[in-house]
């Protein structure tokens, strides 16, 4: 059953935190393949990393317009003017940039994330999720393809490229569980069929990761095995510094109406 | 011969009216990124409620991040209200918009125009994504993908292998 009907107490909670931390996570990804623009290897790259920040910015505004349904927050407060301690973004999308295979690896990580995330969302018993959810997905499929012909690419590119795709895989792997991690309300939601639960999402995500990598004849290195890994812990250091440029010029004048 | 229209007729009869008007003002309203087309070909519009207390236009963005969308909902309020009506313009997301839903009379403009439109896939999108395209210069099939992505989030760039155009594909969605 599909309702439009907002939920009250603790699943409302828990609902705005998980819409919350997924519109993060889109915001402050977009943010990072934004930084490509005008700097990236090829101009056709430099025009998909400003399409892909593009979508990933304007998703985030879809979630957040999800949240605003449920609580009536501005979406704008909510992107600039929370620390970064409020944010609930994972330390995946947080970290700088890099070079061209870490963007790429990430961005893949992410998309794929994503894609079993989305997919099961479309099925949630919350129609303003369940609607955002199967629109986003089909733009999606766009990213996914892009960010997976790249890794085919760098891993059988040069010598260069595929240690360059080995190093961003070591600096990057370690971050997928607590992506992939639970958060405090998630039994509450997954039991009213609004959120997908985290361990399908999560176990379905590393199948398609390893299966793209083995075929490229790279090994993903055993994830750490019974360490608990949560959503919610202090935000790394570069966070706060990503958020110190979004964030300034909404800060230098909070009471204006148009900048 | 003369027939009494009764108040009731009448009053369906002017919503009709209005209706009616307010789709051809609609029609006025391009694409500001593709000005060839029209939003109603584009089929963009996904209702049109007229009552006693206005117009209620909905749109559905093509992408959920177009940029294009606030500018179509100012040209559609300003094309209403130039009709004397009350008009309201919202945004959903529900039915997704399809590249299925632009009319056939859109996809020949946008050919003129040098965009090449995607074959209705039925859902099958990717199939669709790599099927081959016309090249909308020379009309030959023999050509391939130089950027999945392009100036706006719905094209992408092809190059021809027979003339050697470069053009952009409005993406199968």
């Amino acid at each position: 059953m599909t309702t439009d009907a907002t939920p009250t107490g603790s699943l409302l909670a828990a609902l705005v935190e998980r819409v919350t931390a997924h519109a993060d996570d889109e915001l402050v990804l977009g943010h990072r393949d934004a930084e490509w623009t005008g700097h990236a290897p090829l101009l056709e790259e430099d025009i998909a990393l400003a399409n892909l920040a593009q979508d990933e910015i304007g998703h985030a505004i879809t979630w957040y317009g999800v949240r605003s349904g449920l609580d009536g927050s501005d979406p704008d407060r909510l992107v600039y003017f929370r620390g970064a301690d409020e944010y609930r973004s994972s330390h995946l999308v947080a970290l700088p940039r890099g070079d061209w295979a870490f963007t790429m690896l990430r961005q893949y990580l992410f998309d794929a994330y994503e894609t079993e995330l989305l997919a099961r969302l479309a099925r949630s018993s919350y129609q303003p999720l369940a609607q955002a959810a199967v629109k986003i997905a089909r733009e999606e499929l766009f990213h996914l393809r892009h960010s997976q012909l790249w890794l085919e690419r760098l891993a059988y590119g040069t010598d260069e490229s595929r240690a360059r795709l080995e190093d961003a895989l070591a600096a990057a792997w370690p971050l997928l569980p607590q992506l992939l991690a639970p958060m405090p309300g998630d039994a509450e939601l997954v039991a009213a069929g609004m959120w997908p639960a985290p361990v399908e999402v999560g176990s379905a995500t590393v199948d398609r990761v390893t299966g793209t990598l083995t075929a490229l004849g790279l090994r993903a290195p055993p994830l750490a095995d019974g360490q608990v890994v949560e959503r919610h812990v202090r935000q790394p250091p570069e966070l706060g510094e990503l958020l110190s440029v979004l964030q300034s010029v909404a800060r230098a004048d909070p009471e204006a109406q148009a900048w | 011969m003369v027939t009494a229209v009764t108040g009731q007729d009448a009053g369906t009869q002017a919503t009709g009216v209005r209706e009616a008007a307010v789709w051809r003002a609609l029609r006025t309203v391009p694409d500001p990124e593709i000005p060839v087309v029209d939003i109603v070909e584009l089929g963009i519009v996904r209702s049109v409620i007229v009552d006693d207390a206005g117009v209620a236009v909905t749109l559905t963005p093509t992408f959920a991040a177009c940029p294009a969308l606030r500018v179509i909902q100012d040209d559609v309020a300003a094309a209403v209200a130039a009709l004397g009506e009350e008009v309201r313009v919202t945004t959903s997301l529900h039915p997704p918009w399809s590249s299925d839903d632009m009319s056939d009379e859109a996809r020949e403009k946008l050919r003129r125009f040098g965009i090449a439109p995607s074959d209705r896939h039925g859902g099958l999108i990717q199939i669709a994504l790599d099927a081959p395209v016309r090249c909308p210069r020379c009309e030959h099939p023999d050509t391939t993908v130089r950027n999945a992505f392009g100036s706006t989030l719905c094209r992408e760039i092809r190059t021809c292998r027979s003339c050697g155009e470069t053009f952009e594909r409005f993406k199968p969605i």
